[in-house]
């Protein structure tokens, strides 16, 4: 396949660009990785967490004696064990944080605590936790406590939270009511809303989804007395985040009495950067027993404890002319929070949302609004593509009902809508600026890639089986390189965003890159040694990568938002560069030439214009390893370090196309193609952005046609395990036809977008877009998702939604 | 056990899961559900695999068990499916790797003489492991590649030139992206 770029290719010309094999992927193929559940400390005791089995209750009474003498038992607690442990908090607060010295976020209403003790608000809200000798005895005891609740009424809708008289969950919030947050013009969106010639409009349901990393969270806490230092192996996506989270936030401990340490993390998709009860509890219970405390999810315990993603009531509103242009577009959300304001939950339902739902469109007015609301139901967090995956949809749907209501072909309105390229950076009027931008150069080539011409013959052909085949179009801006610190602040994050590397290296010419980041599974000990190998001119091989410890690791937030590469890996670069400058100051010294006239090139230094006056790399680490005859403004050794804080965030894009086949007498929605033409600016490795535009894509397609978190009306969350949440299996997917445009980003030195979670982004919105197609002359205008049989199939009768 | 003796008794309601990683310390098979789903705790037993969540230790006595460490030795070249996965980036956090490699590794075998897997039969003997990275279709290629290998080393029935080509064009595709 031909990439499209009408761009130059990376700089460096090196080992960055190409697709080098994973370095991680042996180690990970032998079973040799370790992760959480596979770290076995000496001592260990095994720790397991009784959740509420009830939704909204009060707790009368807790009896625990029976449990404490099972055997194995080593310690039972409740919530008055730890009555000088402070309320997890959240850190992302919409609205802006206007001082330079905001005040710790201890207060918040409605904070989750690391145990309840009165009131449990969602099913598996965990009450008391067990340590014994074995899981298993962990386990059993947990059986043995009797809890005495008295059931208070429930609610699990975020719009249904918000109405009079509806279940208050938390005394210090009334009217369950977390945020009302708006972007954009409302007064201007009304008028040309008002005045439009034709207006569409559409109420969504962005469901409940849960992100399920195969992996369990888990943690193990270990305390060692002799210090006052406390180590937490846990699977997190940003062991610096959680450091800082804990330590003074929570256990109030001082932050260098804690050290973090992600081992190998089986996955994550936004979960595992937040901070639970357990990872407190460990800690904690470690210090009480004198012994590393390990405790291990389950599967059900991750469905009902673990934060899940989306949960979108909306109703939206486009304007547009008769001919086809786009004047406005409006939403109003009801976001759903959940039972506690998770870490940085209530930043993802209203930022990272309503600032996207323009899309790649040049729109004169829009407008959103959020009401975010507690429920009795699981915190909300991120999941791969949050927030940025709910805008793509509402406003891909509503281009699809506006062309439908004009008359007019989908791809020939969004193709004269799209930002032409000659605006950028674009102002969108919700609050993002767009930093670059081709959008169609990347739309022209998805839809002659995907064949969307042909769509009409293929149709026909289509129904001669029995199917109906529908084709949707989706594209969308993702913001990601979550990381301008002063910009972050605006949106009410609390704490920065910035990324570090240390690059050392050593005196036999070998190198050490350490990062803040954290890897999921991204392969970041490939990646960066790529970076760096390229800047240095060095081989890749020569390259160690370290990360996830922060005893070891500079500060930095770790893996998030699709953030790695634009955010830690130009931290890598700019080392790089810092070791590259200091080899030239060196170099002159050691070539007996003015600085100016030395050149670094292919891990050389050598005299301008003589080749044979030059210095290895190796030769140059090893010299200033020894120091001997440095002046003295030239200090010994290599070792160098860089913060990296971006001026703005950056903003990759795409078009997707999903053609389907719906069977007549079933129902079954089958994709038969896929087509994404993503833009990610400058890419690392082909090979490891390949696979996370693939996985991302299948992600997407499991919520339109297969995933929900589904709550029934007692708040029970009746999808709690792998039996009854469907998630895409290698059946449910066909291969798809990928392509690329390359538009840098001005924002870092790779010229890097992000990458790992934006192709999750569209792929709902083009599924759901291509079903409505494929059943239009039924009169269908929406259906909802998962798009499951049962659904199509009584729309195929004529039933309504 | 991966070709050696193991004596030990277990007590009736012990998982083979629970026996491999807590009492012989093999932490290679993996445990992602408590409902028999995904598929990362695949062993192979007398041969066939099997799901070790779903398998009491007791009923396993006298066979064979095969575990990822018996695959290869610590840090040693990787069989000729892990090789091809590898070259496919057919994997990401891989915590889903080691039962998918023992799944895929009893379709690999029995297909190396004869006719190498379709698509859709890779995809069929898949569904039994779920991945939430990669979203397969590394995986698939990197099954499509080992076969390929596996049948070309093959004195009687090597792979023809088309699917030799197949092949090669969906790893040429995933270097592009």
């Amino acid at each position: 396949m031909t990439a499209v770029t009408g761009e130059a290719p990376a700089a460096g010309g090196g080992v960055l660009g190409r697709p080098l094999d994973s370095r991680e992927d042996p180690q990970l193929l032998r079973g040799e990785a370790t992760y959480v559940a596979d770290i076995d400390l000496p001592g260990t005791a095994h720790m397991a967490i009784l959740g509420s089995p009830v939704a909204h209750a009060r707790i009368l009474s807790i009896e625990t004696k029976a449990a404490e003498q099972l055997p194995g038992v080593l310690k039972v607690a409740t919530a008055a064990d730890f009555t000088d442990v402070m309320p997890l908090p959240c850190i992302w607060i919409p609205g802006g944080v206007e001082s330079h010295f905001p005040p710790h976020p201890y207060g918040l209403p409605g904070a989750r605590p690391v145990l309840t003790g009165d009131t449990v608000r969602h099913v598996g809200d965990p009450i008391v936790v067990v340590v014994a000798e074995t899981p298993r005895q962990a386990a059993a005891a947990l059986a043995a406590i009797a809890v005495e609740y008295e059931p208070l009424p429930v609610v699990t809708r975020a719009d249904e939270a918000l109405a009079e008289g509806a279940p208050q969950l938390h005394e210090a919030v009334p009217g369950n009511l977390n945020a009302y947050w708006t972007c954009g013009d409302k007064d201007r969106t009304d008028a040309a809303i008002a005045a439009a010639e034709v207006t569409v409009e559409l109420d969504l349901v962005n469901q409940r989804t849960i992100n399920s990393p195969i992996e369990p969270r888990g943690a193990v806490g270990d305390y060692d007395a002799a210090t006052g230092e406390y180590t937490l192996y846990a699977s997190t996506q940003g062991p610096h985040n959680h450091r800082f989270l804990l330590s003074a936030l929570v256990l109030g401990i001082p932050f260098n009495k804690l050290r973090v340490i992600a081992p190998t993390v089986g996955g994550s998709f936004g979960t595992k950067g937040y901070l639970y009860p357990d990872m407190a509890l460990v800690l904690l219970l470690s210090k009480a027993l004198g012994r590393p405390v390990k405790w291990v999810d389950t599967r059900t315990g991750l469905m009902n404890s673990t934060v899940q993603g989306r949960d979108h009531r909306q109703h939206v509103t486009l304007a547009g002319t008769r001919d086809g242009r786009i004047t406005a577009v409006r939403c109003t959300s009801y976001a759903n929070l959940g039972a506690y304001p998770s870490t940085i939950g209530p930043g993802v339902a209203t930022a990272l949302m309503g600032r996207s739902i323009s899309g790649m469109y040049d729109i004169d007015a829009a407008f959103c609004e959020v009401y975010a609301a507690f429920t009795n139901t699981v915190p909300l967090g991120a999941q791969r593509g949050s927030g940025r995956a709910e805008a793509a949809f509402l406003m891909e749907r509503l281009v699809d009902r506006y062309a439908g209501e004009i008359g007019m072909d989908p791809a020939a309105v969004r193709r004269s809508n799209l930002v032409p390229k000659e605006k950028f950076p674009y102002d969108n009027g919700l609050g993002w600026t767009y930093d670059s931008g081709n959008y169609l150069l990347n739309f022209d080539r998805a839809i002659e890639l995907s064949g969307y011409a042909d769509m009409p013959a293929r149709k026909a052909e289509a129904r001669t089986r029995g199917k109906r085949l529908g084709v949707g179009l989706a594209t969308y801006v993702a913001i990601c390189g979550v990381g301008p610190s002063t910009r972050m602040s605006q949106e009410g994050m609390l704490g920065g965003t910035w990324e570090s590397a240390n690059i050392r290296v050593h005196p036999t010419g070998e190198v050490t890159v350490i990062v803040g980041s954290a890897s999921t599974g991204q392969s970041h000990g490939t990646v960066f040694a790529q970076v760096a190998a390229d800047e240095l001119g060095i081989d890749p091989d020569t390259v160690q990568v370290l990360e996830g410890d922060t005893q070891k690791a500079p500060y930095g937030q770790g893996t998030y938002g699709s953030r790695s590469y634009s955010m830690a890996a130009p931290a890598v670069a700019l080392t790089a560069r810092k070791i590259k400058n200091k080899l030239i100051r060196a170099g002159a010294v050691f070539l007996g030439v003015p600085e100016d006239k030395v050149v670094y090139e292919g891990g050389r230094v050598h005299e301008e214009g003589n080749e044979e006056n030059g210095k290895t790399f190796a030769e140059l680490a090893m010299a200033l390893w020894y120091g001997w005859g440095l002046p003295a403004e030239i200090e010994p050794a290599l070792d160098e370090t860089t913060h990296f804080d971006p001026p703005d965030f950056n903003y990759p894009f795409g078009t997707h196309v999903a053609v389907v086949e719906i069977d007549e007498l079933t129902g079954e929605t089958e994709v038969v193609s896929y087509t994404a033409v993503d833009d990610a600016g400058h890419i690392g490795n082909p090979k490891i952005v390949l696979g996370q535009i693939e996985g991302s894509i299948t992600h997407g397609l499991g919520q339109a046609l297969m995933e929900a978190a589904v709550y029934d009306e007692q708040g029970l969350l009746v999808s709690s395990d792998l039996t009854r949440y469907a998630l895409p299996r290698a059946a449910d997917v066909p291969f798809f036809t990928l392509d690329k445009t390359v538009t840098p980003s001005p924002h870092n030195p790779l010229g890097a977008k992000g990458a790992g979670e934006i192709a999750t982004v569209p792929p709902a919105a083009a599924v759901v877009n291509a079903v409505v197609d494929a059943l239009s002359d039924l009169g269908v205008q929406h259906i909802d998702m998962p798009v499951t049989p049962e659904k199509v199939w009584r729309r195929l009768r004529g039933e309504a939604q | 056990m991966n070709g050696r003796p193991e004596q030990f008794s277990a007590q009736p309601n012990e998982l083979l899961v629970e026996r491999l990683r807590d009492g012989l310390g093999l932490t290679g098979t993996k445990v992602g559900c408590d409902t028999g789903q995904c598929g990362t705790c695949v062993v192979r037993l007398d041969g066939r695999s099997v799901k070790s969540c779903l398998v009491l230790t007791a009923s396993a006595a006298g066979s064979e068990v095969a575990t990822i460490e018996g695959e290869t030795t610590r840090g040693g070249d990787l069989t000729g499916l892990q090789e091809a996965l590898r070259q496919e980036h057919g994997t990401q956090c891989g915590f889903c790797t080691p039962g998918m490699v023992m799944a895929l590794g009893e379709l690999v075998e029995s297909t190396a003489g004869g006719e190498a897997p379709t698509e859709p039969e890779i995809r069929e003997w898949l569904t039994g492991n779920l991945c939430r990275c990669t979203g397969y279709h590394s995986v698939v290629r990197g099954v499509q590649r080992a076969c390929a290998a596996a049948r070309a080393e093959a004195p009687a029935g090597a792979a023809g030139p088309a699917e030799s080509a197949a092949v090669a064009a969906s790893g040429a595709a995933a270097q592009e992206v």
